[in-house]
């Protein structure tokens, strides 16, 4: 059942651009609702072994090249799918007032949301590449024609990183197919790759994958992206499509390659840890808005990274805890910085809201930043602390060193957070600061998007336990704990 | 008696001489009724053929220069085949593309007739006679149609095609000599044991090598194509890289590779090299175009670097490597050969409707296309995504499949080569920056979209890129069996 997420997103998407406009958004709402309720649905059937990479769909594709159509999914794929259909949710809520271009813009919405779901959940070299690539496309389109502030240079560069990546990947999965003779994910589980191959490909590929992570020092393509994206491209963008790169990096370059992973991971620790610092530094130093939430994207998933790095099962709990987490809270944040102050204000300079007194103004808006804010930050009780302190953990034991620093990074965190949170919100440096600016009021269809995603922050907070329980059978049965 | 492939190349013909003779109003109806009549008939023949049997078939022989041992000799298989239906759709879509007199259209039937007569002979004083019959249309009709410098651009073409054609056939009269046949089956048999006994073979070798890489073109002979292509009117180009090129590609399947299998394994670093310098430096070349057609021009030479990369791969790799890499690369090559013919012709396409509009094809001539012409803006970018090499859509399977194939027995020359796929990309992505998004440009505010006719001709043509891409089977199908039966011959 959980194959119609992507059958049915992509028909949306479809029926977007053949119905009258004034249906899009709708369309593309119910689309979004219906995929997130099978994902739930799927999510919490009790009877399902979330070790176990079960198969939904396999339709033989190209027999003679051992091509198939294969979808199958365990419960870190549940996980992701299940992020998605919430960001899609709030991304289209966010996306409401949406006029100029309006089918284009949800048909280009869906595509990426269903080549998401795609990702998530195929089980063929193939198909999963065909998938991850299918997202630049409607990405570039997204931030190319809705978005704002230096768009096309923006669309560009994240578009030729995407390609990049993709090379790399594209490289990666031509050695394992020709090593294995096998595109079929279930039988390149149990395929041992010669040491020496494993040795050279395990770092084209998950570089390839990382670019899309943002991995520090390929991760520039990602605060320049949010920025020129419109609202609900950059709550995609860094809710679901930069987790594309962390989960294939998981299933594919860690699931398949094991003995290359444990050669390299000294590095993949480094360089996460130089991202969660790197990144959280250059945060602090942001006059734009955007930019200070950007790079704290970066500075998130270097944390997915770190957990990668640790390999243990709870290091690697943690991280897709945490993409599960960072999907929610950067969507949020970026909804916050992009439809609720800068619709209205039109400007995302600090210094100029500052002077805006926005707290008045903007009360909900006010109100959901210092939530996004905290979890960000990873107040304990949201699912960023949840996600932080479960990677800090499981690295304890092969990296503490790495643990340290980043303790220390997490201050920065703080740091630029609680900075944009006080410029934007609660400065008080205008003379009129009585008579607060009018501004048009927060909507609905935002404040409906803006509880689901702060419901889904707290939730996980309180009760991690229910991603957990789904997450680490998954892990656990992965090949490098065996 | 009078055989199915024999009407087919009769048909062109037919149609030329009509519009010789007839001097109808409307020469391009004309030429587009011949060509649907020509269509119909490669359908027949793809209907009639049997995908289960790798040799040649619906054969016709007739006795015709029997002091030379030469007959008339054609055939199918299911390399032929596909070359005959790419050119049974490339002519009729460059038709629909432009408005041409009736001389080009006269010019331009010939030419497929040579084509169809080129892709099925399988003799080479048959081949070689197809193959001249096509140049001669070319060149005419890039000097008398072209636009800007068409003089030197068409004698550069006649130039370089002509001394290749000298080269093979020389090389081919020492081949004859040697052995005493022309037939295409029985020479690659005898290509196993070595053809021409010392260092002579290298001369001929080099001679067949030298005129099909002219034709392809590989680097460093392919400086007349960016001139020709860019002159020729839109419709030419089409054909030029749509179905004339292949012409090549074809050849170092069909002469070079089996002929000679003991000496490309000898060869293999050079040709590796220049194949890879095709597939690397063209794209490179292309990005620092102005203008459009020049860009495409380029890229063609990188879409069939792909082809040779997989070909020469296939012809170097050792008998021990694994048979299902061979096929894989074969496959790819032929999927290929055909994807590029529908790609590059829909992209010179595109370009012509950009042209007709403005007047010119400079990139920065259009901008913010998408606000006024949506529609054009979304086939083309389909195009150039299919020409790019994205998953889903043409273009990636057949370069999957070479890369798949290829990087079994060389992985870093493979390595090197996927460098090419993200030029691509860049050149593409820039293009489409530059005429697609920013604000609208002056000139382009008075553009209509598309309109009718020309969605008629760019509908199908996308639909058939979108089922190559998605379901590939049904190609795959048709040359399977010829893939397993050349892989097994060259092993």
């Amino acid at each position: 059942m959980i194959a119609w997420t992507i059958y049915l997103t992509f028909g949306g998407a479809l029926a977007v651009l053949i119905l009258p406009r004034f249906l899009a958004r709708w369309i593309a709402l119910g689309t979004a609702l219906v995929g997130f309720g099978l994902g739930a649905t799927t999510f919490f059937c009790d009877d399902i072994d979330f070790a176990r990479f079960m198969t939904v769909v396999r339709v033989p594709w190209v027999p003679a090249l051992g091509m198939n159509f294969h979808l199958a999914f365990d419960g870190i794929s549940l996980v992701l799918v299940l992020v998605t259909g919430i960001a899609a949710i709030s991304a289209v809520l966010f996306s409401w007032d949406v006029v100029d271009r309006a089918k284009e813009f949800f048909f280009w919405l869906l595509l990426v949301v269903g080549g998401c779901y795609g990702v998530f959940l195929s089980a063929d070299l193939f198909l999963f590449f065909l998938f991850y690539e299918l997202v630049i496309i409607p990405k570039y389109f997204l931030i190319a024609i809705f978005g704002s502030t230096n768009k096309e240079y923006g669309a560009m560069k994240l578009t030729l990183y995407s390609f990049f990546g993709g090379a790399l990947v594209f490289l990666g999965i031509l050695a394992i197919y020709v090593s294995a003779d096998s595109l079929d994910l279930t039988q390149l589980a149990r395929f041992s790759f010669p040491a020496q191959l494993q040795t050279w490909v395990f770092p084209v590929l998950f570089l390839g994958f990382a670019v899309l992570a943002g991995i520090w020092p390929l991760h520039t393509w990602a605060p320049t992206g949010h920025v020129a994206a419109p609202t609900a491209g950059s709550m995609l963008l860094a809710g679901i499509v930069m987790k594309l790169g962390a989960y294939a990096a998981l299933r594919f370059a860690i699931g398949l390659l094991p003995l290359g992973f444990a050669m390299w991971r000294n590095w993949i620790a480094l360089f996460a840890v130089i991202g969660i610092i790197y990144a959280a530094a250059v945060a602090l130093r942001q006059r734009d808005l955007k930019f200070v939430i950007g790079y704290s994207s970066v500075s998130h998933m270097g944390f997915v990274l770190l957990g990668f790095a640790s390999a243990t099962a709870l290091g690697l709990t943690g991280s897709v805890l945490q993409m599960f987490s960072h999907g929610v809270i950067g969507a949020l944040l970026f909804a916050v910085a992009g439809r609720m102050i800068y619709r209205r204000t039109h400007t995302r300079e600090l210094d100029a809201l500052a002077r805006m007194n926005l707290s008045k103004a903007l009360p909900f808006a006010a109100f959901t930043f210092v939530v996004a804010a905290a979890a960000s930050m990873g107040i304990p009780g949201f699912s960023g602390f949840a996600a932080e302190i479960t990677i800090l953990i499981g690295t304890w034991k092969s990296f503490p060193l790495a643990v340290w620093i980043t303790g220390i990074g997490m201050v920065l965190v703080a740091a630029f957070t609680l900075r944009a949170l006080k410029r934007t919100f609660f400065d008080h440096e205008s003379e009129s600061a009585a008579t607060p600016i009018h501004l048009d009021p927060i909507t609905v269809p935002e404040k409906i998007g803006a509880v689901v995603l702060m419901l889904a922050t707290l939730a996980v907070g309180l009760y991690p336990k229910v991603l957990i329980d789904r997450i680490q059978p998954a892990i656990e049965s992965m090949r490098i704990f065996q | 008696m009078v055989g199915l492939i024999t009407f087919l190349i009769l048909i062109p013909l037919a149609g030329a001489v009509v519009l010789y003779i007839g001097r109808p109003h409307s020469a391009r109806v004309v030429a587009l009724i011949f060509d649907a009549v020509a269509f119909f008939y490669a359908l027949m023949l793809w209907q009639r053929f049997d995908p289960g049997s790798g040799g040649l078939q619906i054969v016709e022989r007739h006795d015709w220069i029997p002091s030379l041992g030469a007959q008339y000799l054609v055939g199918v298989d299911g390399l032929s085949l596909l070359l005959v239906l790419l050119t049974s759709i490339v002519f009729p879509f460059a038709f629909s593309a432009q408005r041409l007199d009736r001389g080009a259209c006269a010019l331009m039937l010939v030419m497929q007739a040579a084509l169809y007569g080129t892709f099925t002979a399988q003799n080479f004083v048959l081949f070689f006679l197809f193959y001249e019959m096509s140049l001669v249309p070319a060149f005419l009709l890039i000097k008398i149609y072209g636009g800007e410098n068409r003089d030197y651009a068409a004698v550069k073409f006649f130039v370089y095609t002509f001394l290749g054609s000298v080269a093979m056939l020389l090389a081919f009269l020492g081949i004859y000599f040697s052995k005493g046949t022309f037939d295409f089956t029985d020479l690659s048999r005898l290509g196993k044991t070595g053809l021409i006994p010392g260092n002579l073979r290298w001369l001929v070798f080099g001679g067949i090598f030298l005129g099909l890489a002219v034709k392809v073109p590989l680097f460093p002979f392919h400086t007349w194509l960016p001139d020709a292509y860019q002159t020729a009117p839109t419709g030419v180009s089409m054909v030029l890289t749509g179905a004339l090129s292949k012409m090549g590609v074809y050849g170092f399947i069909r002469l070079l590779v089996p002929l000679f299998p003991n000496e490309i394994k000898i060869a293999k670093p050079w040709l590796l090299t220049l194949v890879v310098c095709s597939i690397v430096l063209a794209p490179l070349a292309a990005w620092a175009q102005r203008d459009l057609k020049r860009m495409v021009a380029y890229l063609s030479i990188n879409h069939l670097g792909y082809c040779l990369l997989g070909l020469f791969t296939l012809g170097a790799a050792s008998s021990s490597s694994a048979l299902i890499d061979k096929h894989a690369a074969l496959s790819g090559v032929f999927l290929q050969i055909f994807n590029h013919g529908i790609t590059a012709a829909a992209l010179f396409y595109f370009v012509g409707l950009l042209e007709e509009r403005r007047g010119m094809r400079g990139l920065e001539d259009f901008g913010g296309l998408m606000q006024r012409t949506p529609l054009l803006c979304a086939w083309m970018s389909v195009a150039m995504f299919s020409s790019l090499g994205l998953p889903g859509l043409n273009g990636f399977i057949g370069e999957f499949l070479i890369f798949k194939g290829s990087f079994a027995v060389a992985a870093t020359v493979t390595s090197i080569a996927v460098l090419g796929l993200l030029f691509t990309a860049v050149t593409f992505m820039r293009a489409m920056q530059s005429l697609f998004s920013g604000p609208l440009a002056e000139s382009c505010a008075t553009f209509s979209d598309l309109r009718r006719g020309e969605k008629f001709v760019v509908v199908p043509v996308t639909l058939l890129m979108f089922a190559i891409g998605l379901n590939p089977q049904f190609i795959f199908n048709t040359f399977n069996a010829t893939v397993v039966q050349m892989a097994r011959l060259l092993a």
